[in-house]
């Protein structure tokens, strides 16, 4: 039984002039993995950001249309919604690994922390809890105290997800999370996405076609901020309906 | 080949020359400072005796201490610090996270960069008419040290938003996406992490203001005191006081004036012994503040 989790419609979102994302119509369904493919600059990484409301931190973008969040329809991008009340609930993980210059410990617990959990027996559960969902925990269990900059950037990343899941978030925004990571620490994350989806719904962009083949259930092509094609991953890298998609994912351009 | 080998060789000399001509630069600076130390040291050492720094100033050479200048510079640097950091690491925050980045912001910016660059006379004499006359601070250790932070000022704001600067926009993103506010982000992130760089300013900003004399004297210090301000430690209730922020002081490098332009030589040996003194503050001002960053650097690396 497939549920929808969220709902973008007619989306259209601007950078002062720059018509960014044009009349975007997209289900998310719950517990599935969405992979975000196109070309660079096709506005995928603007269509993530706009589920937590990453935009609303510069001046000069404009948001247009709905992102309805189910299963209450809230609409995300509401001017009347509070953007931490959104991101209270969306958690992302970004590029390129961004801890916290402080210890293990103190990097997963910043999200529960922000929302007024303090007592040290909660922290330590919900803690333990994210680094094993990120199958991190076995590595990190003797050395909590010890600063995030001393793992590896592939633990790094996954201290990362570790830190978005410690708050239960209801989706998982992911972008290009890999692409500064080597191939074994790549296989690492997309194992742990396959894994996660069972608790949590989850919205990848990936530059990389066969990781978005490898880990996703359904697919959508964005190019120059048009959603062309959107449909099951295995069918829209085998018979894509759109003649773009087919050339963007065979490789002629892009 | 021969041509590309004269060519190469003919670069090489000009490499060299400039490592000499660079290094020659270099020695011009050093080597001054040395031999002003030096000079110093070889007058003033003799003076570096226990009572001169528990001695007050006196009519006669070799009694007189600075006892009331350092004690003096010390108050007057605390006042400076507790002012000057915290106005300018608000201004500095405000300009970086909060100020819209228009027009207006840019020309508090500028002006604030031409503040660093306005005499400190000019300050003196602001303070007097301000501090002094309008407020009625007296010509106290209150009215040197608000002077001398409105002089570092600028400075401690430029270190604030440099260090601010330093942090990656993607560690501001990572707290605002887990729920954080942005005053939760800047209290718990971007404080904690340009704590390094600001007080590295700060403290470098003091050692600036150590050694001002003319805003001062422009403020009315007096070159000649034989007794301490009020203790800020009482015995009774409340034990602490703030009566020496009223008391008239003075500070080194003032009472280094007083000695030099004494007409007999032995005086000149103290301003020597005093200007070590001050020298060795200074320094030891900044090897904390070098201690200090290198600490924070260890900690952080984006």
């Amino acid at each position: 039984m497939t549920r929808l989790k969220a709902e973008v419609k007619n989306l259209n979102f601007y950078y002062g002039d720059v018509h960014a994302l044009k009349n975007i119509n997209l289900p998310i369904l719950e517990h599935h993995v969405t992979a975000l493919i196109g070309p660079s600059g096709c506005g995928k990484s603007t269509y993530l950001r706009c589920f937590n409301r990453m935009h609303d931190l510069y001046p000069g973008k404009r948001y247009e249309g709905e992102i309805l969040l189910q299963p209450d329809g809230v609409n995300l991008i509401g001017p009347d919604v509070d953007p931490i009340e959104i991101r209270m609930r969306i958690s992302m993980v970004f590029q390129k690994p961004n801890p916290f210059p402080k210890s293990i410990y103190e990097n997963v617990a910043y999200g529960l922390r922000v929302r007024g959990v303090s007592k040290r027996s909660v922290l330590d559960d919900k803690v333990e809890k994210a680094l094993k969902d990120a199958a991190l925990w076995e590595e990190a269990k003797d050395r909590l105290d010890d600063l995030a900059f001393n793992l590896s950037g592939g633990q790094q990343q996954r201290l990362c997800i570790a830190r978005a899941l410690a708050t239960s978030p209801e989706i998982l925004l992911f972008d290009e999370p890999t692409s500064a990571l080597d191939p074994i620490a790549t296989a690492r994350i997309e194992e742990l996405v396959n894994e996660l989806k069972e608790q949590v719904t989850i919205i990848i962009v990936t530059h990389n076609m066969q990781q978005a083949g490898r880990i996703s259930d359904f697919t959508a092509f964005l190019y120059l901020g048009e959603l062309v094609e959107y449909g099951e991953t295995k069918q829209l890298f085998t018979t894509p309906k759109e003649k773009r998609t087919e050339d963007y994912i065979t490789g002629r351009f892009g | 080949m021969r041509d590309i080998k004269k060519i190469i060789a003919s670069h090489k000399r000009k490499d060299a020359l400039f490592a000499v001509l660079g290094f020659m630069a270099l020695m011009v600076g050093l080597l001054t400072l040395l031999a002003l130390m030096l000079d110093l040291a070889v007058d003033g050492v003799a003076r570096l005796k226990p009572h001169f720094f528990t001695s007050f100033p006196s009519r006669f050479a070799d009694q007189a201490g600075i006892l009331s200048a350092w004690v003096g510079t010390c108050l007057v640097m605390f006042v400076t610090a507790a002012t000057a950091l915290p106005l300018g690491v608000a201004a500095g925050v405000y300009l970086e996270e909060y100020a819209p980045k228009n027009k207006l912001t840019t020309l508090i910016e500028i002006n604030i960069t031409n503040l660093a660059g306005v005499p400190s006379i000019v300050f003196g004499l602001m303070a007097l008419g301000l501090f002094v006359y309008k407020f009625r601070l007296g010509q106290s250790v209150a009215t040197a040290g608000l002077t001398l932070a409105l002089l570092v000022l600028p400075i401690v704001i430029t270190a604030t938003r440099e260090s601010i600067r330093a942090i990656p926009q993607s560690i501001r993103e990572a707290a605002i996406a887990l729920g954080a506010t942005k005053w939760q982000t800047i209290v718990h992130h971007i404080l904690p992490y340009s704590t390094g760089g600001i007080l590295t300013g700060v403290i470098i900003s003091l050692s600036r203001a150590i050694g001002e004399s003319a805003p001062l004297i422009t403020i009315g210090a007096l070159t000649f005191i034989a007794f301490l301000p009020d203790s800020p430690v009482k015995a009774e209730l409340p034990f602490v006081s703030f009566a020496w922020l009223k008391s008239p002081f003075t500070v080194m490098p003032i009472q280094m004036f007083n000695w030099v332009s004494r007409p007999q030589a032995e005086f000149h040996l103290n301003a020597a012994a005093a200007g070590l003194v001050l020298l060795v503050m200074t320094l030891a001002m900044n090897g904390v503040a070098i201690y200090i960053r290198h600490r924070f650097r260890k900690r952080i690396k984006w």
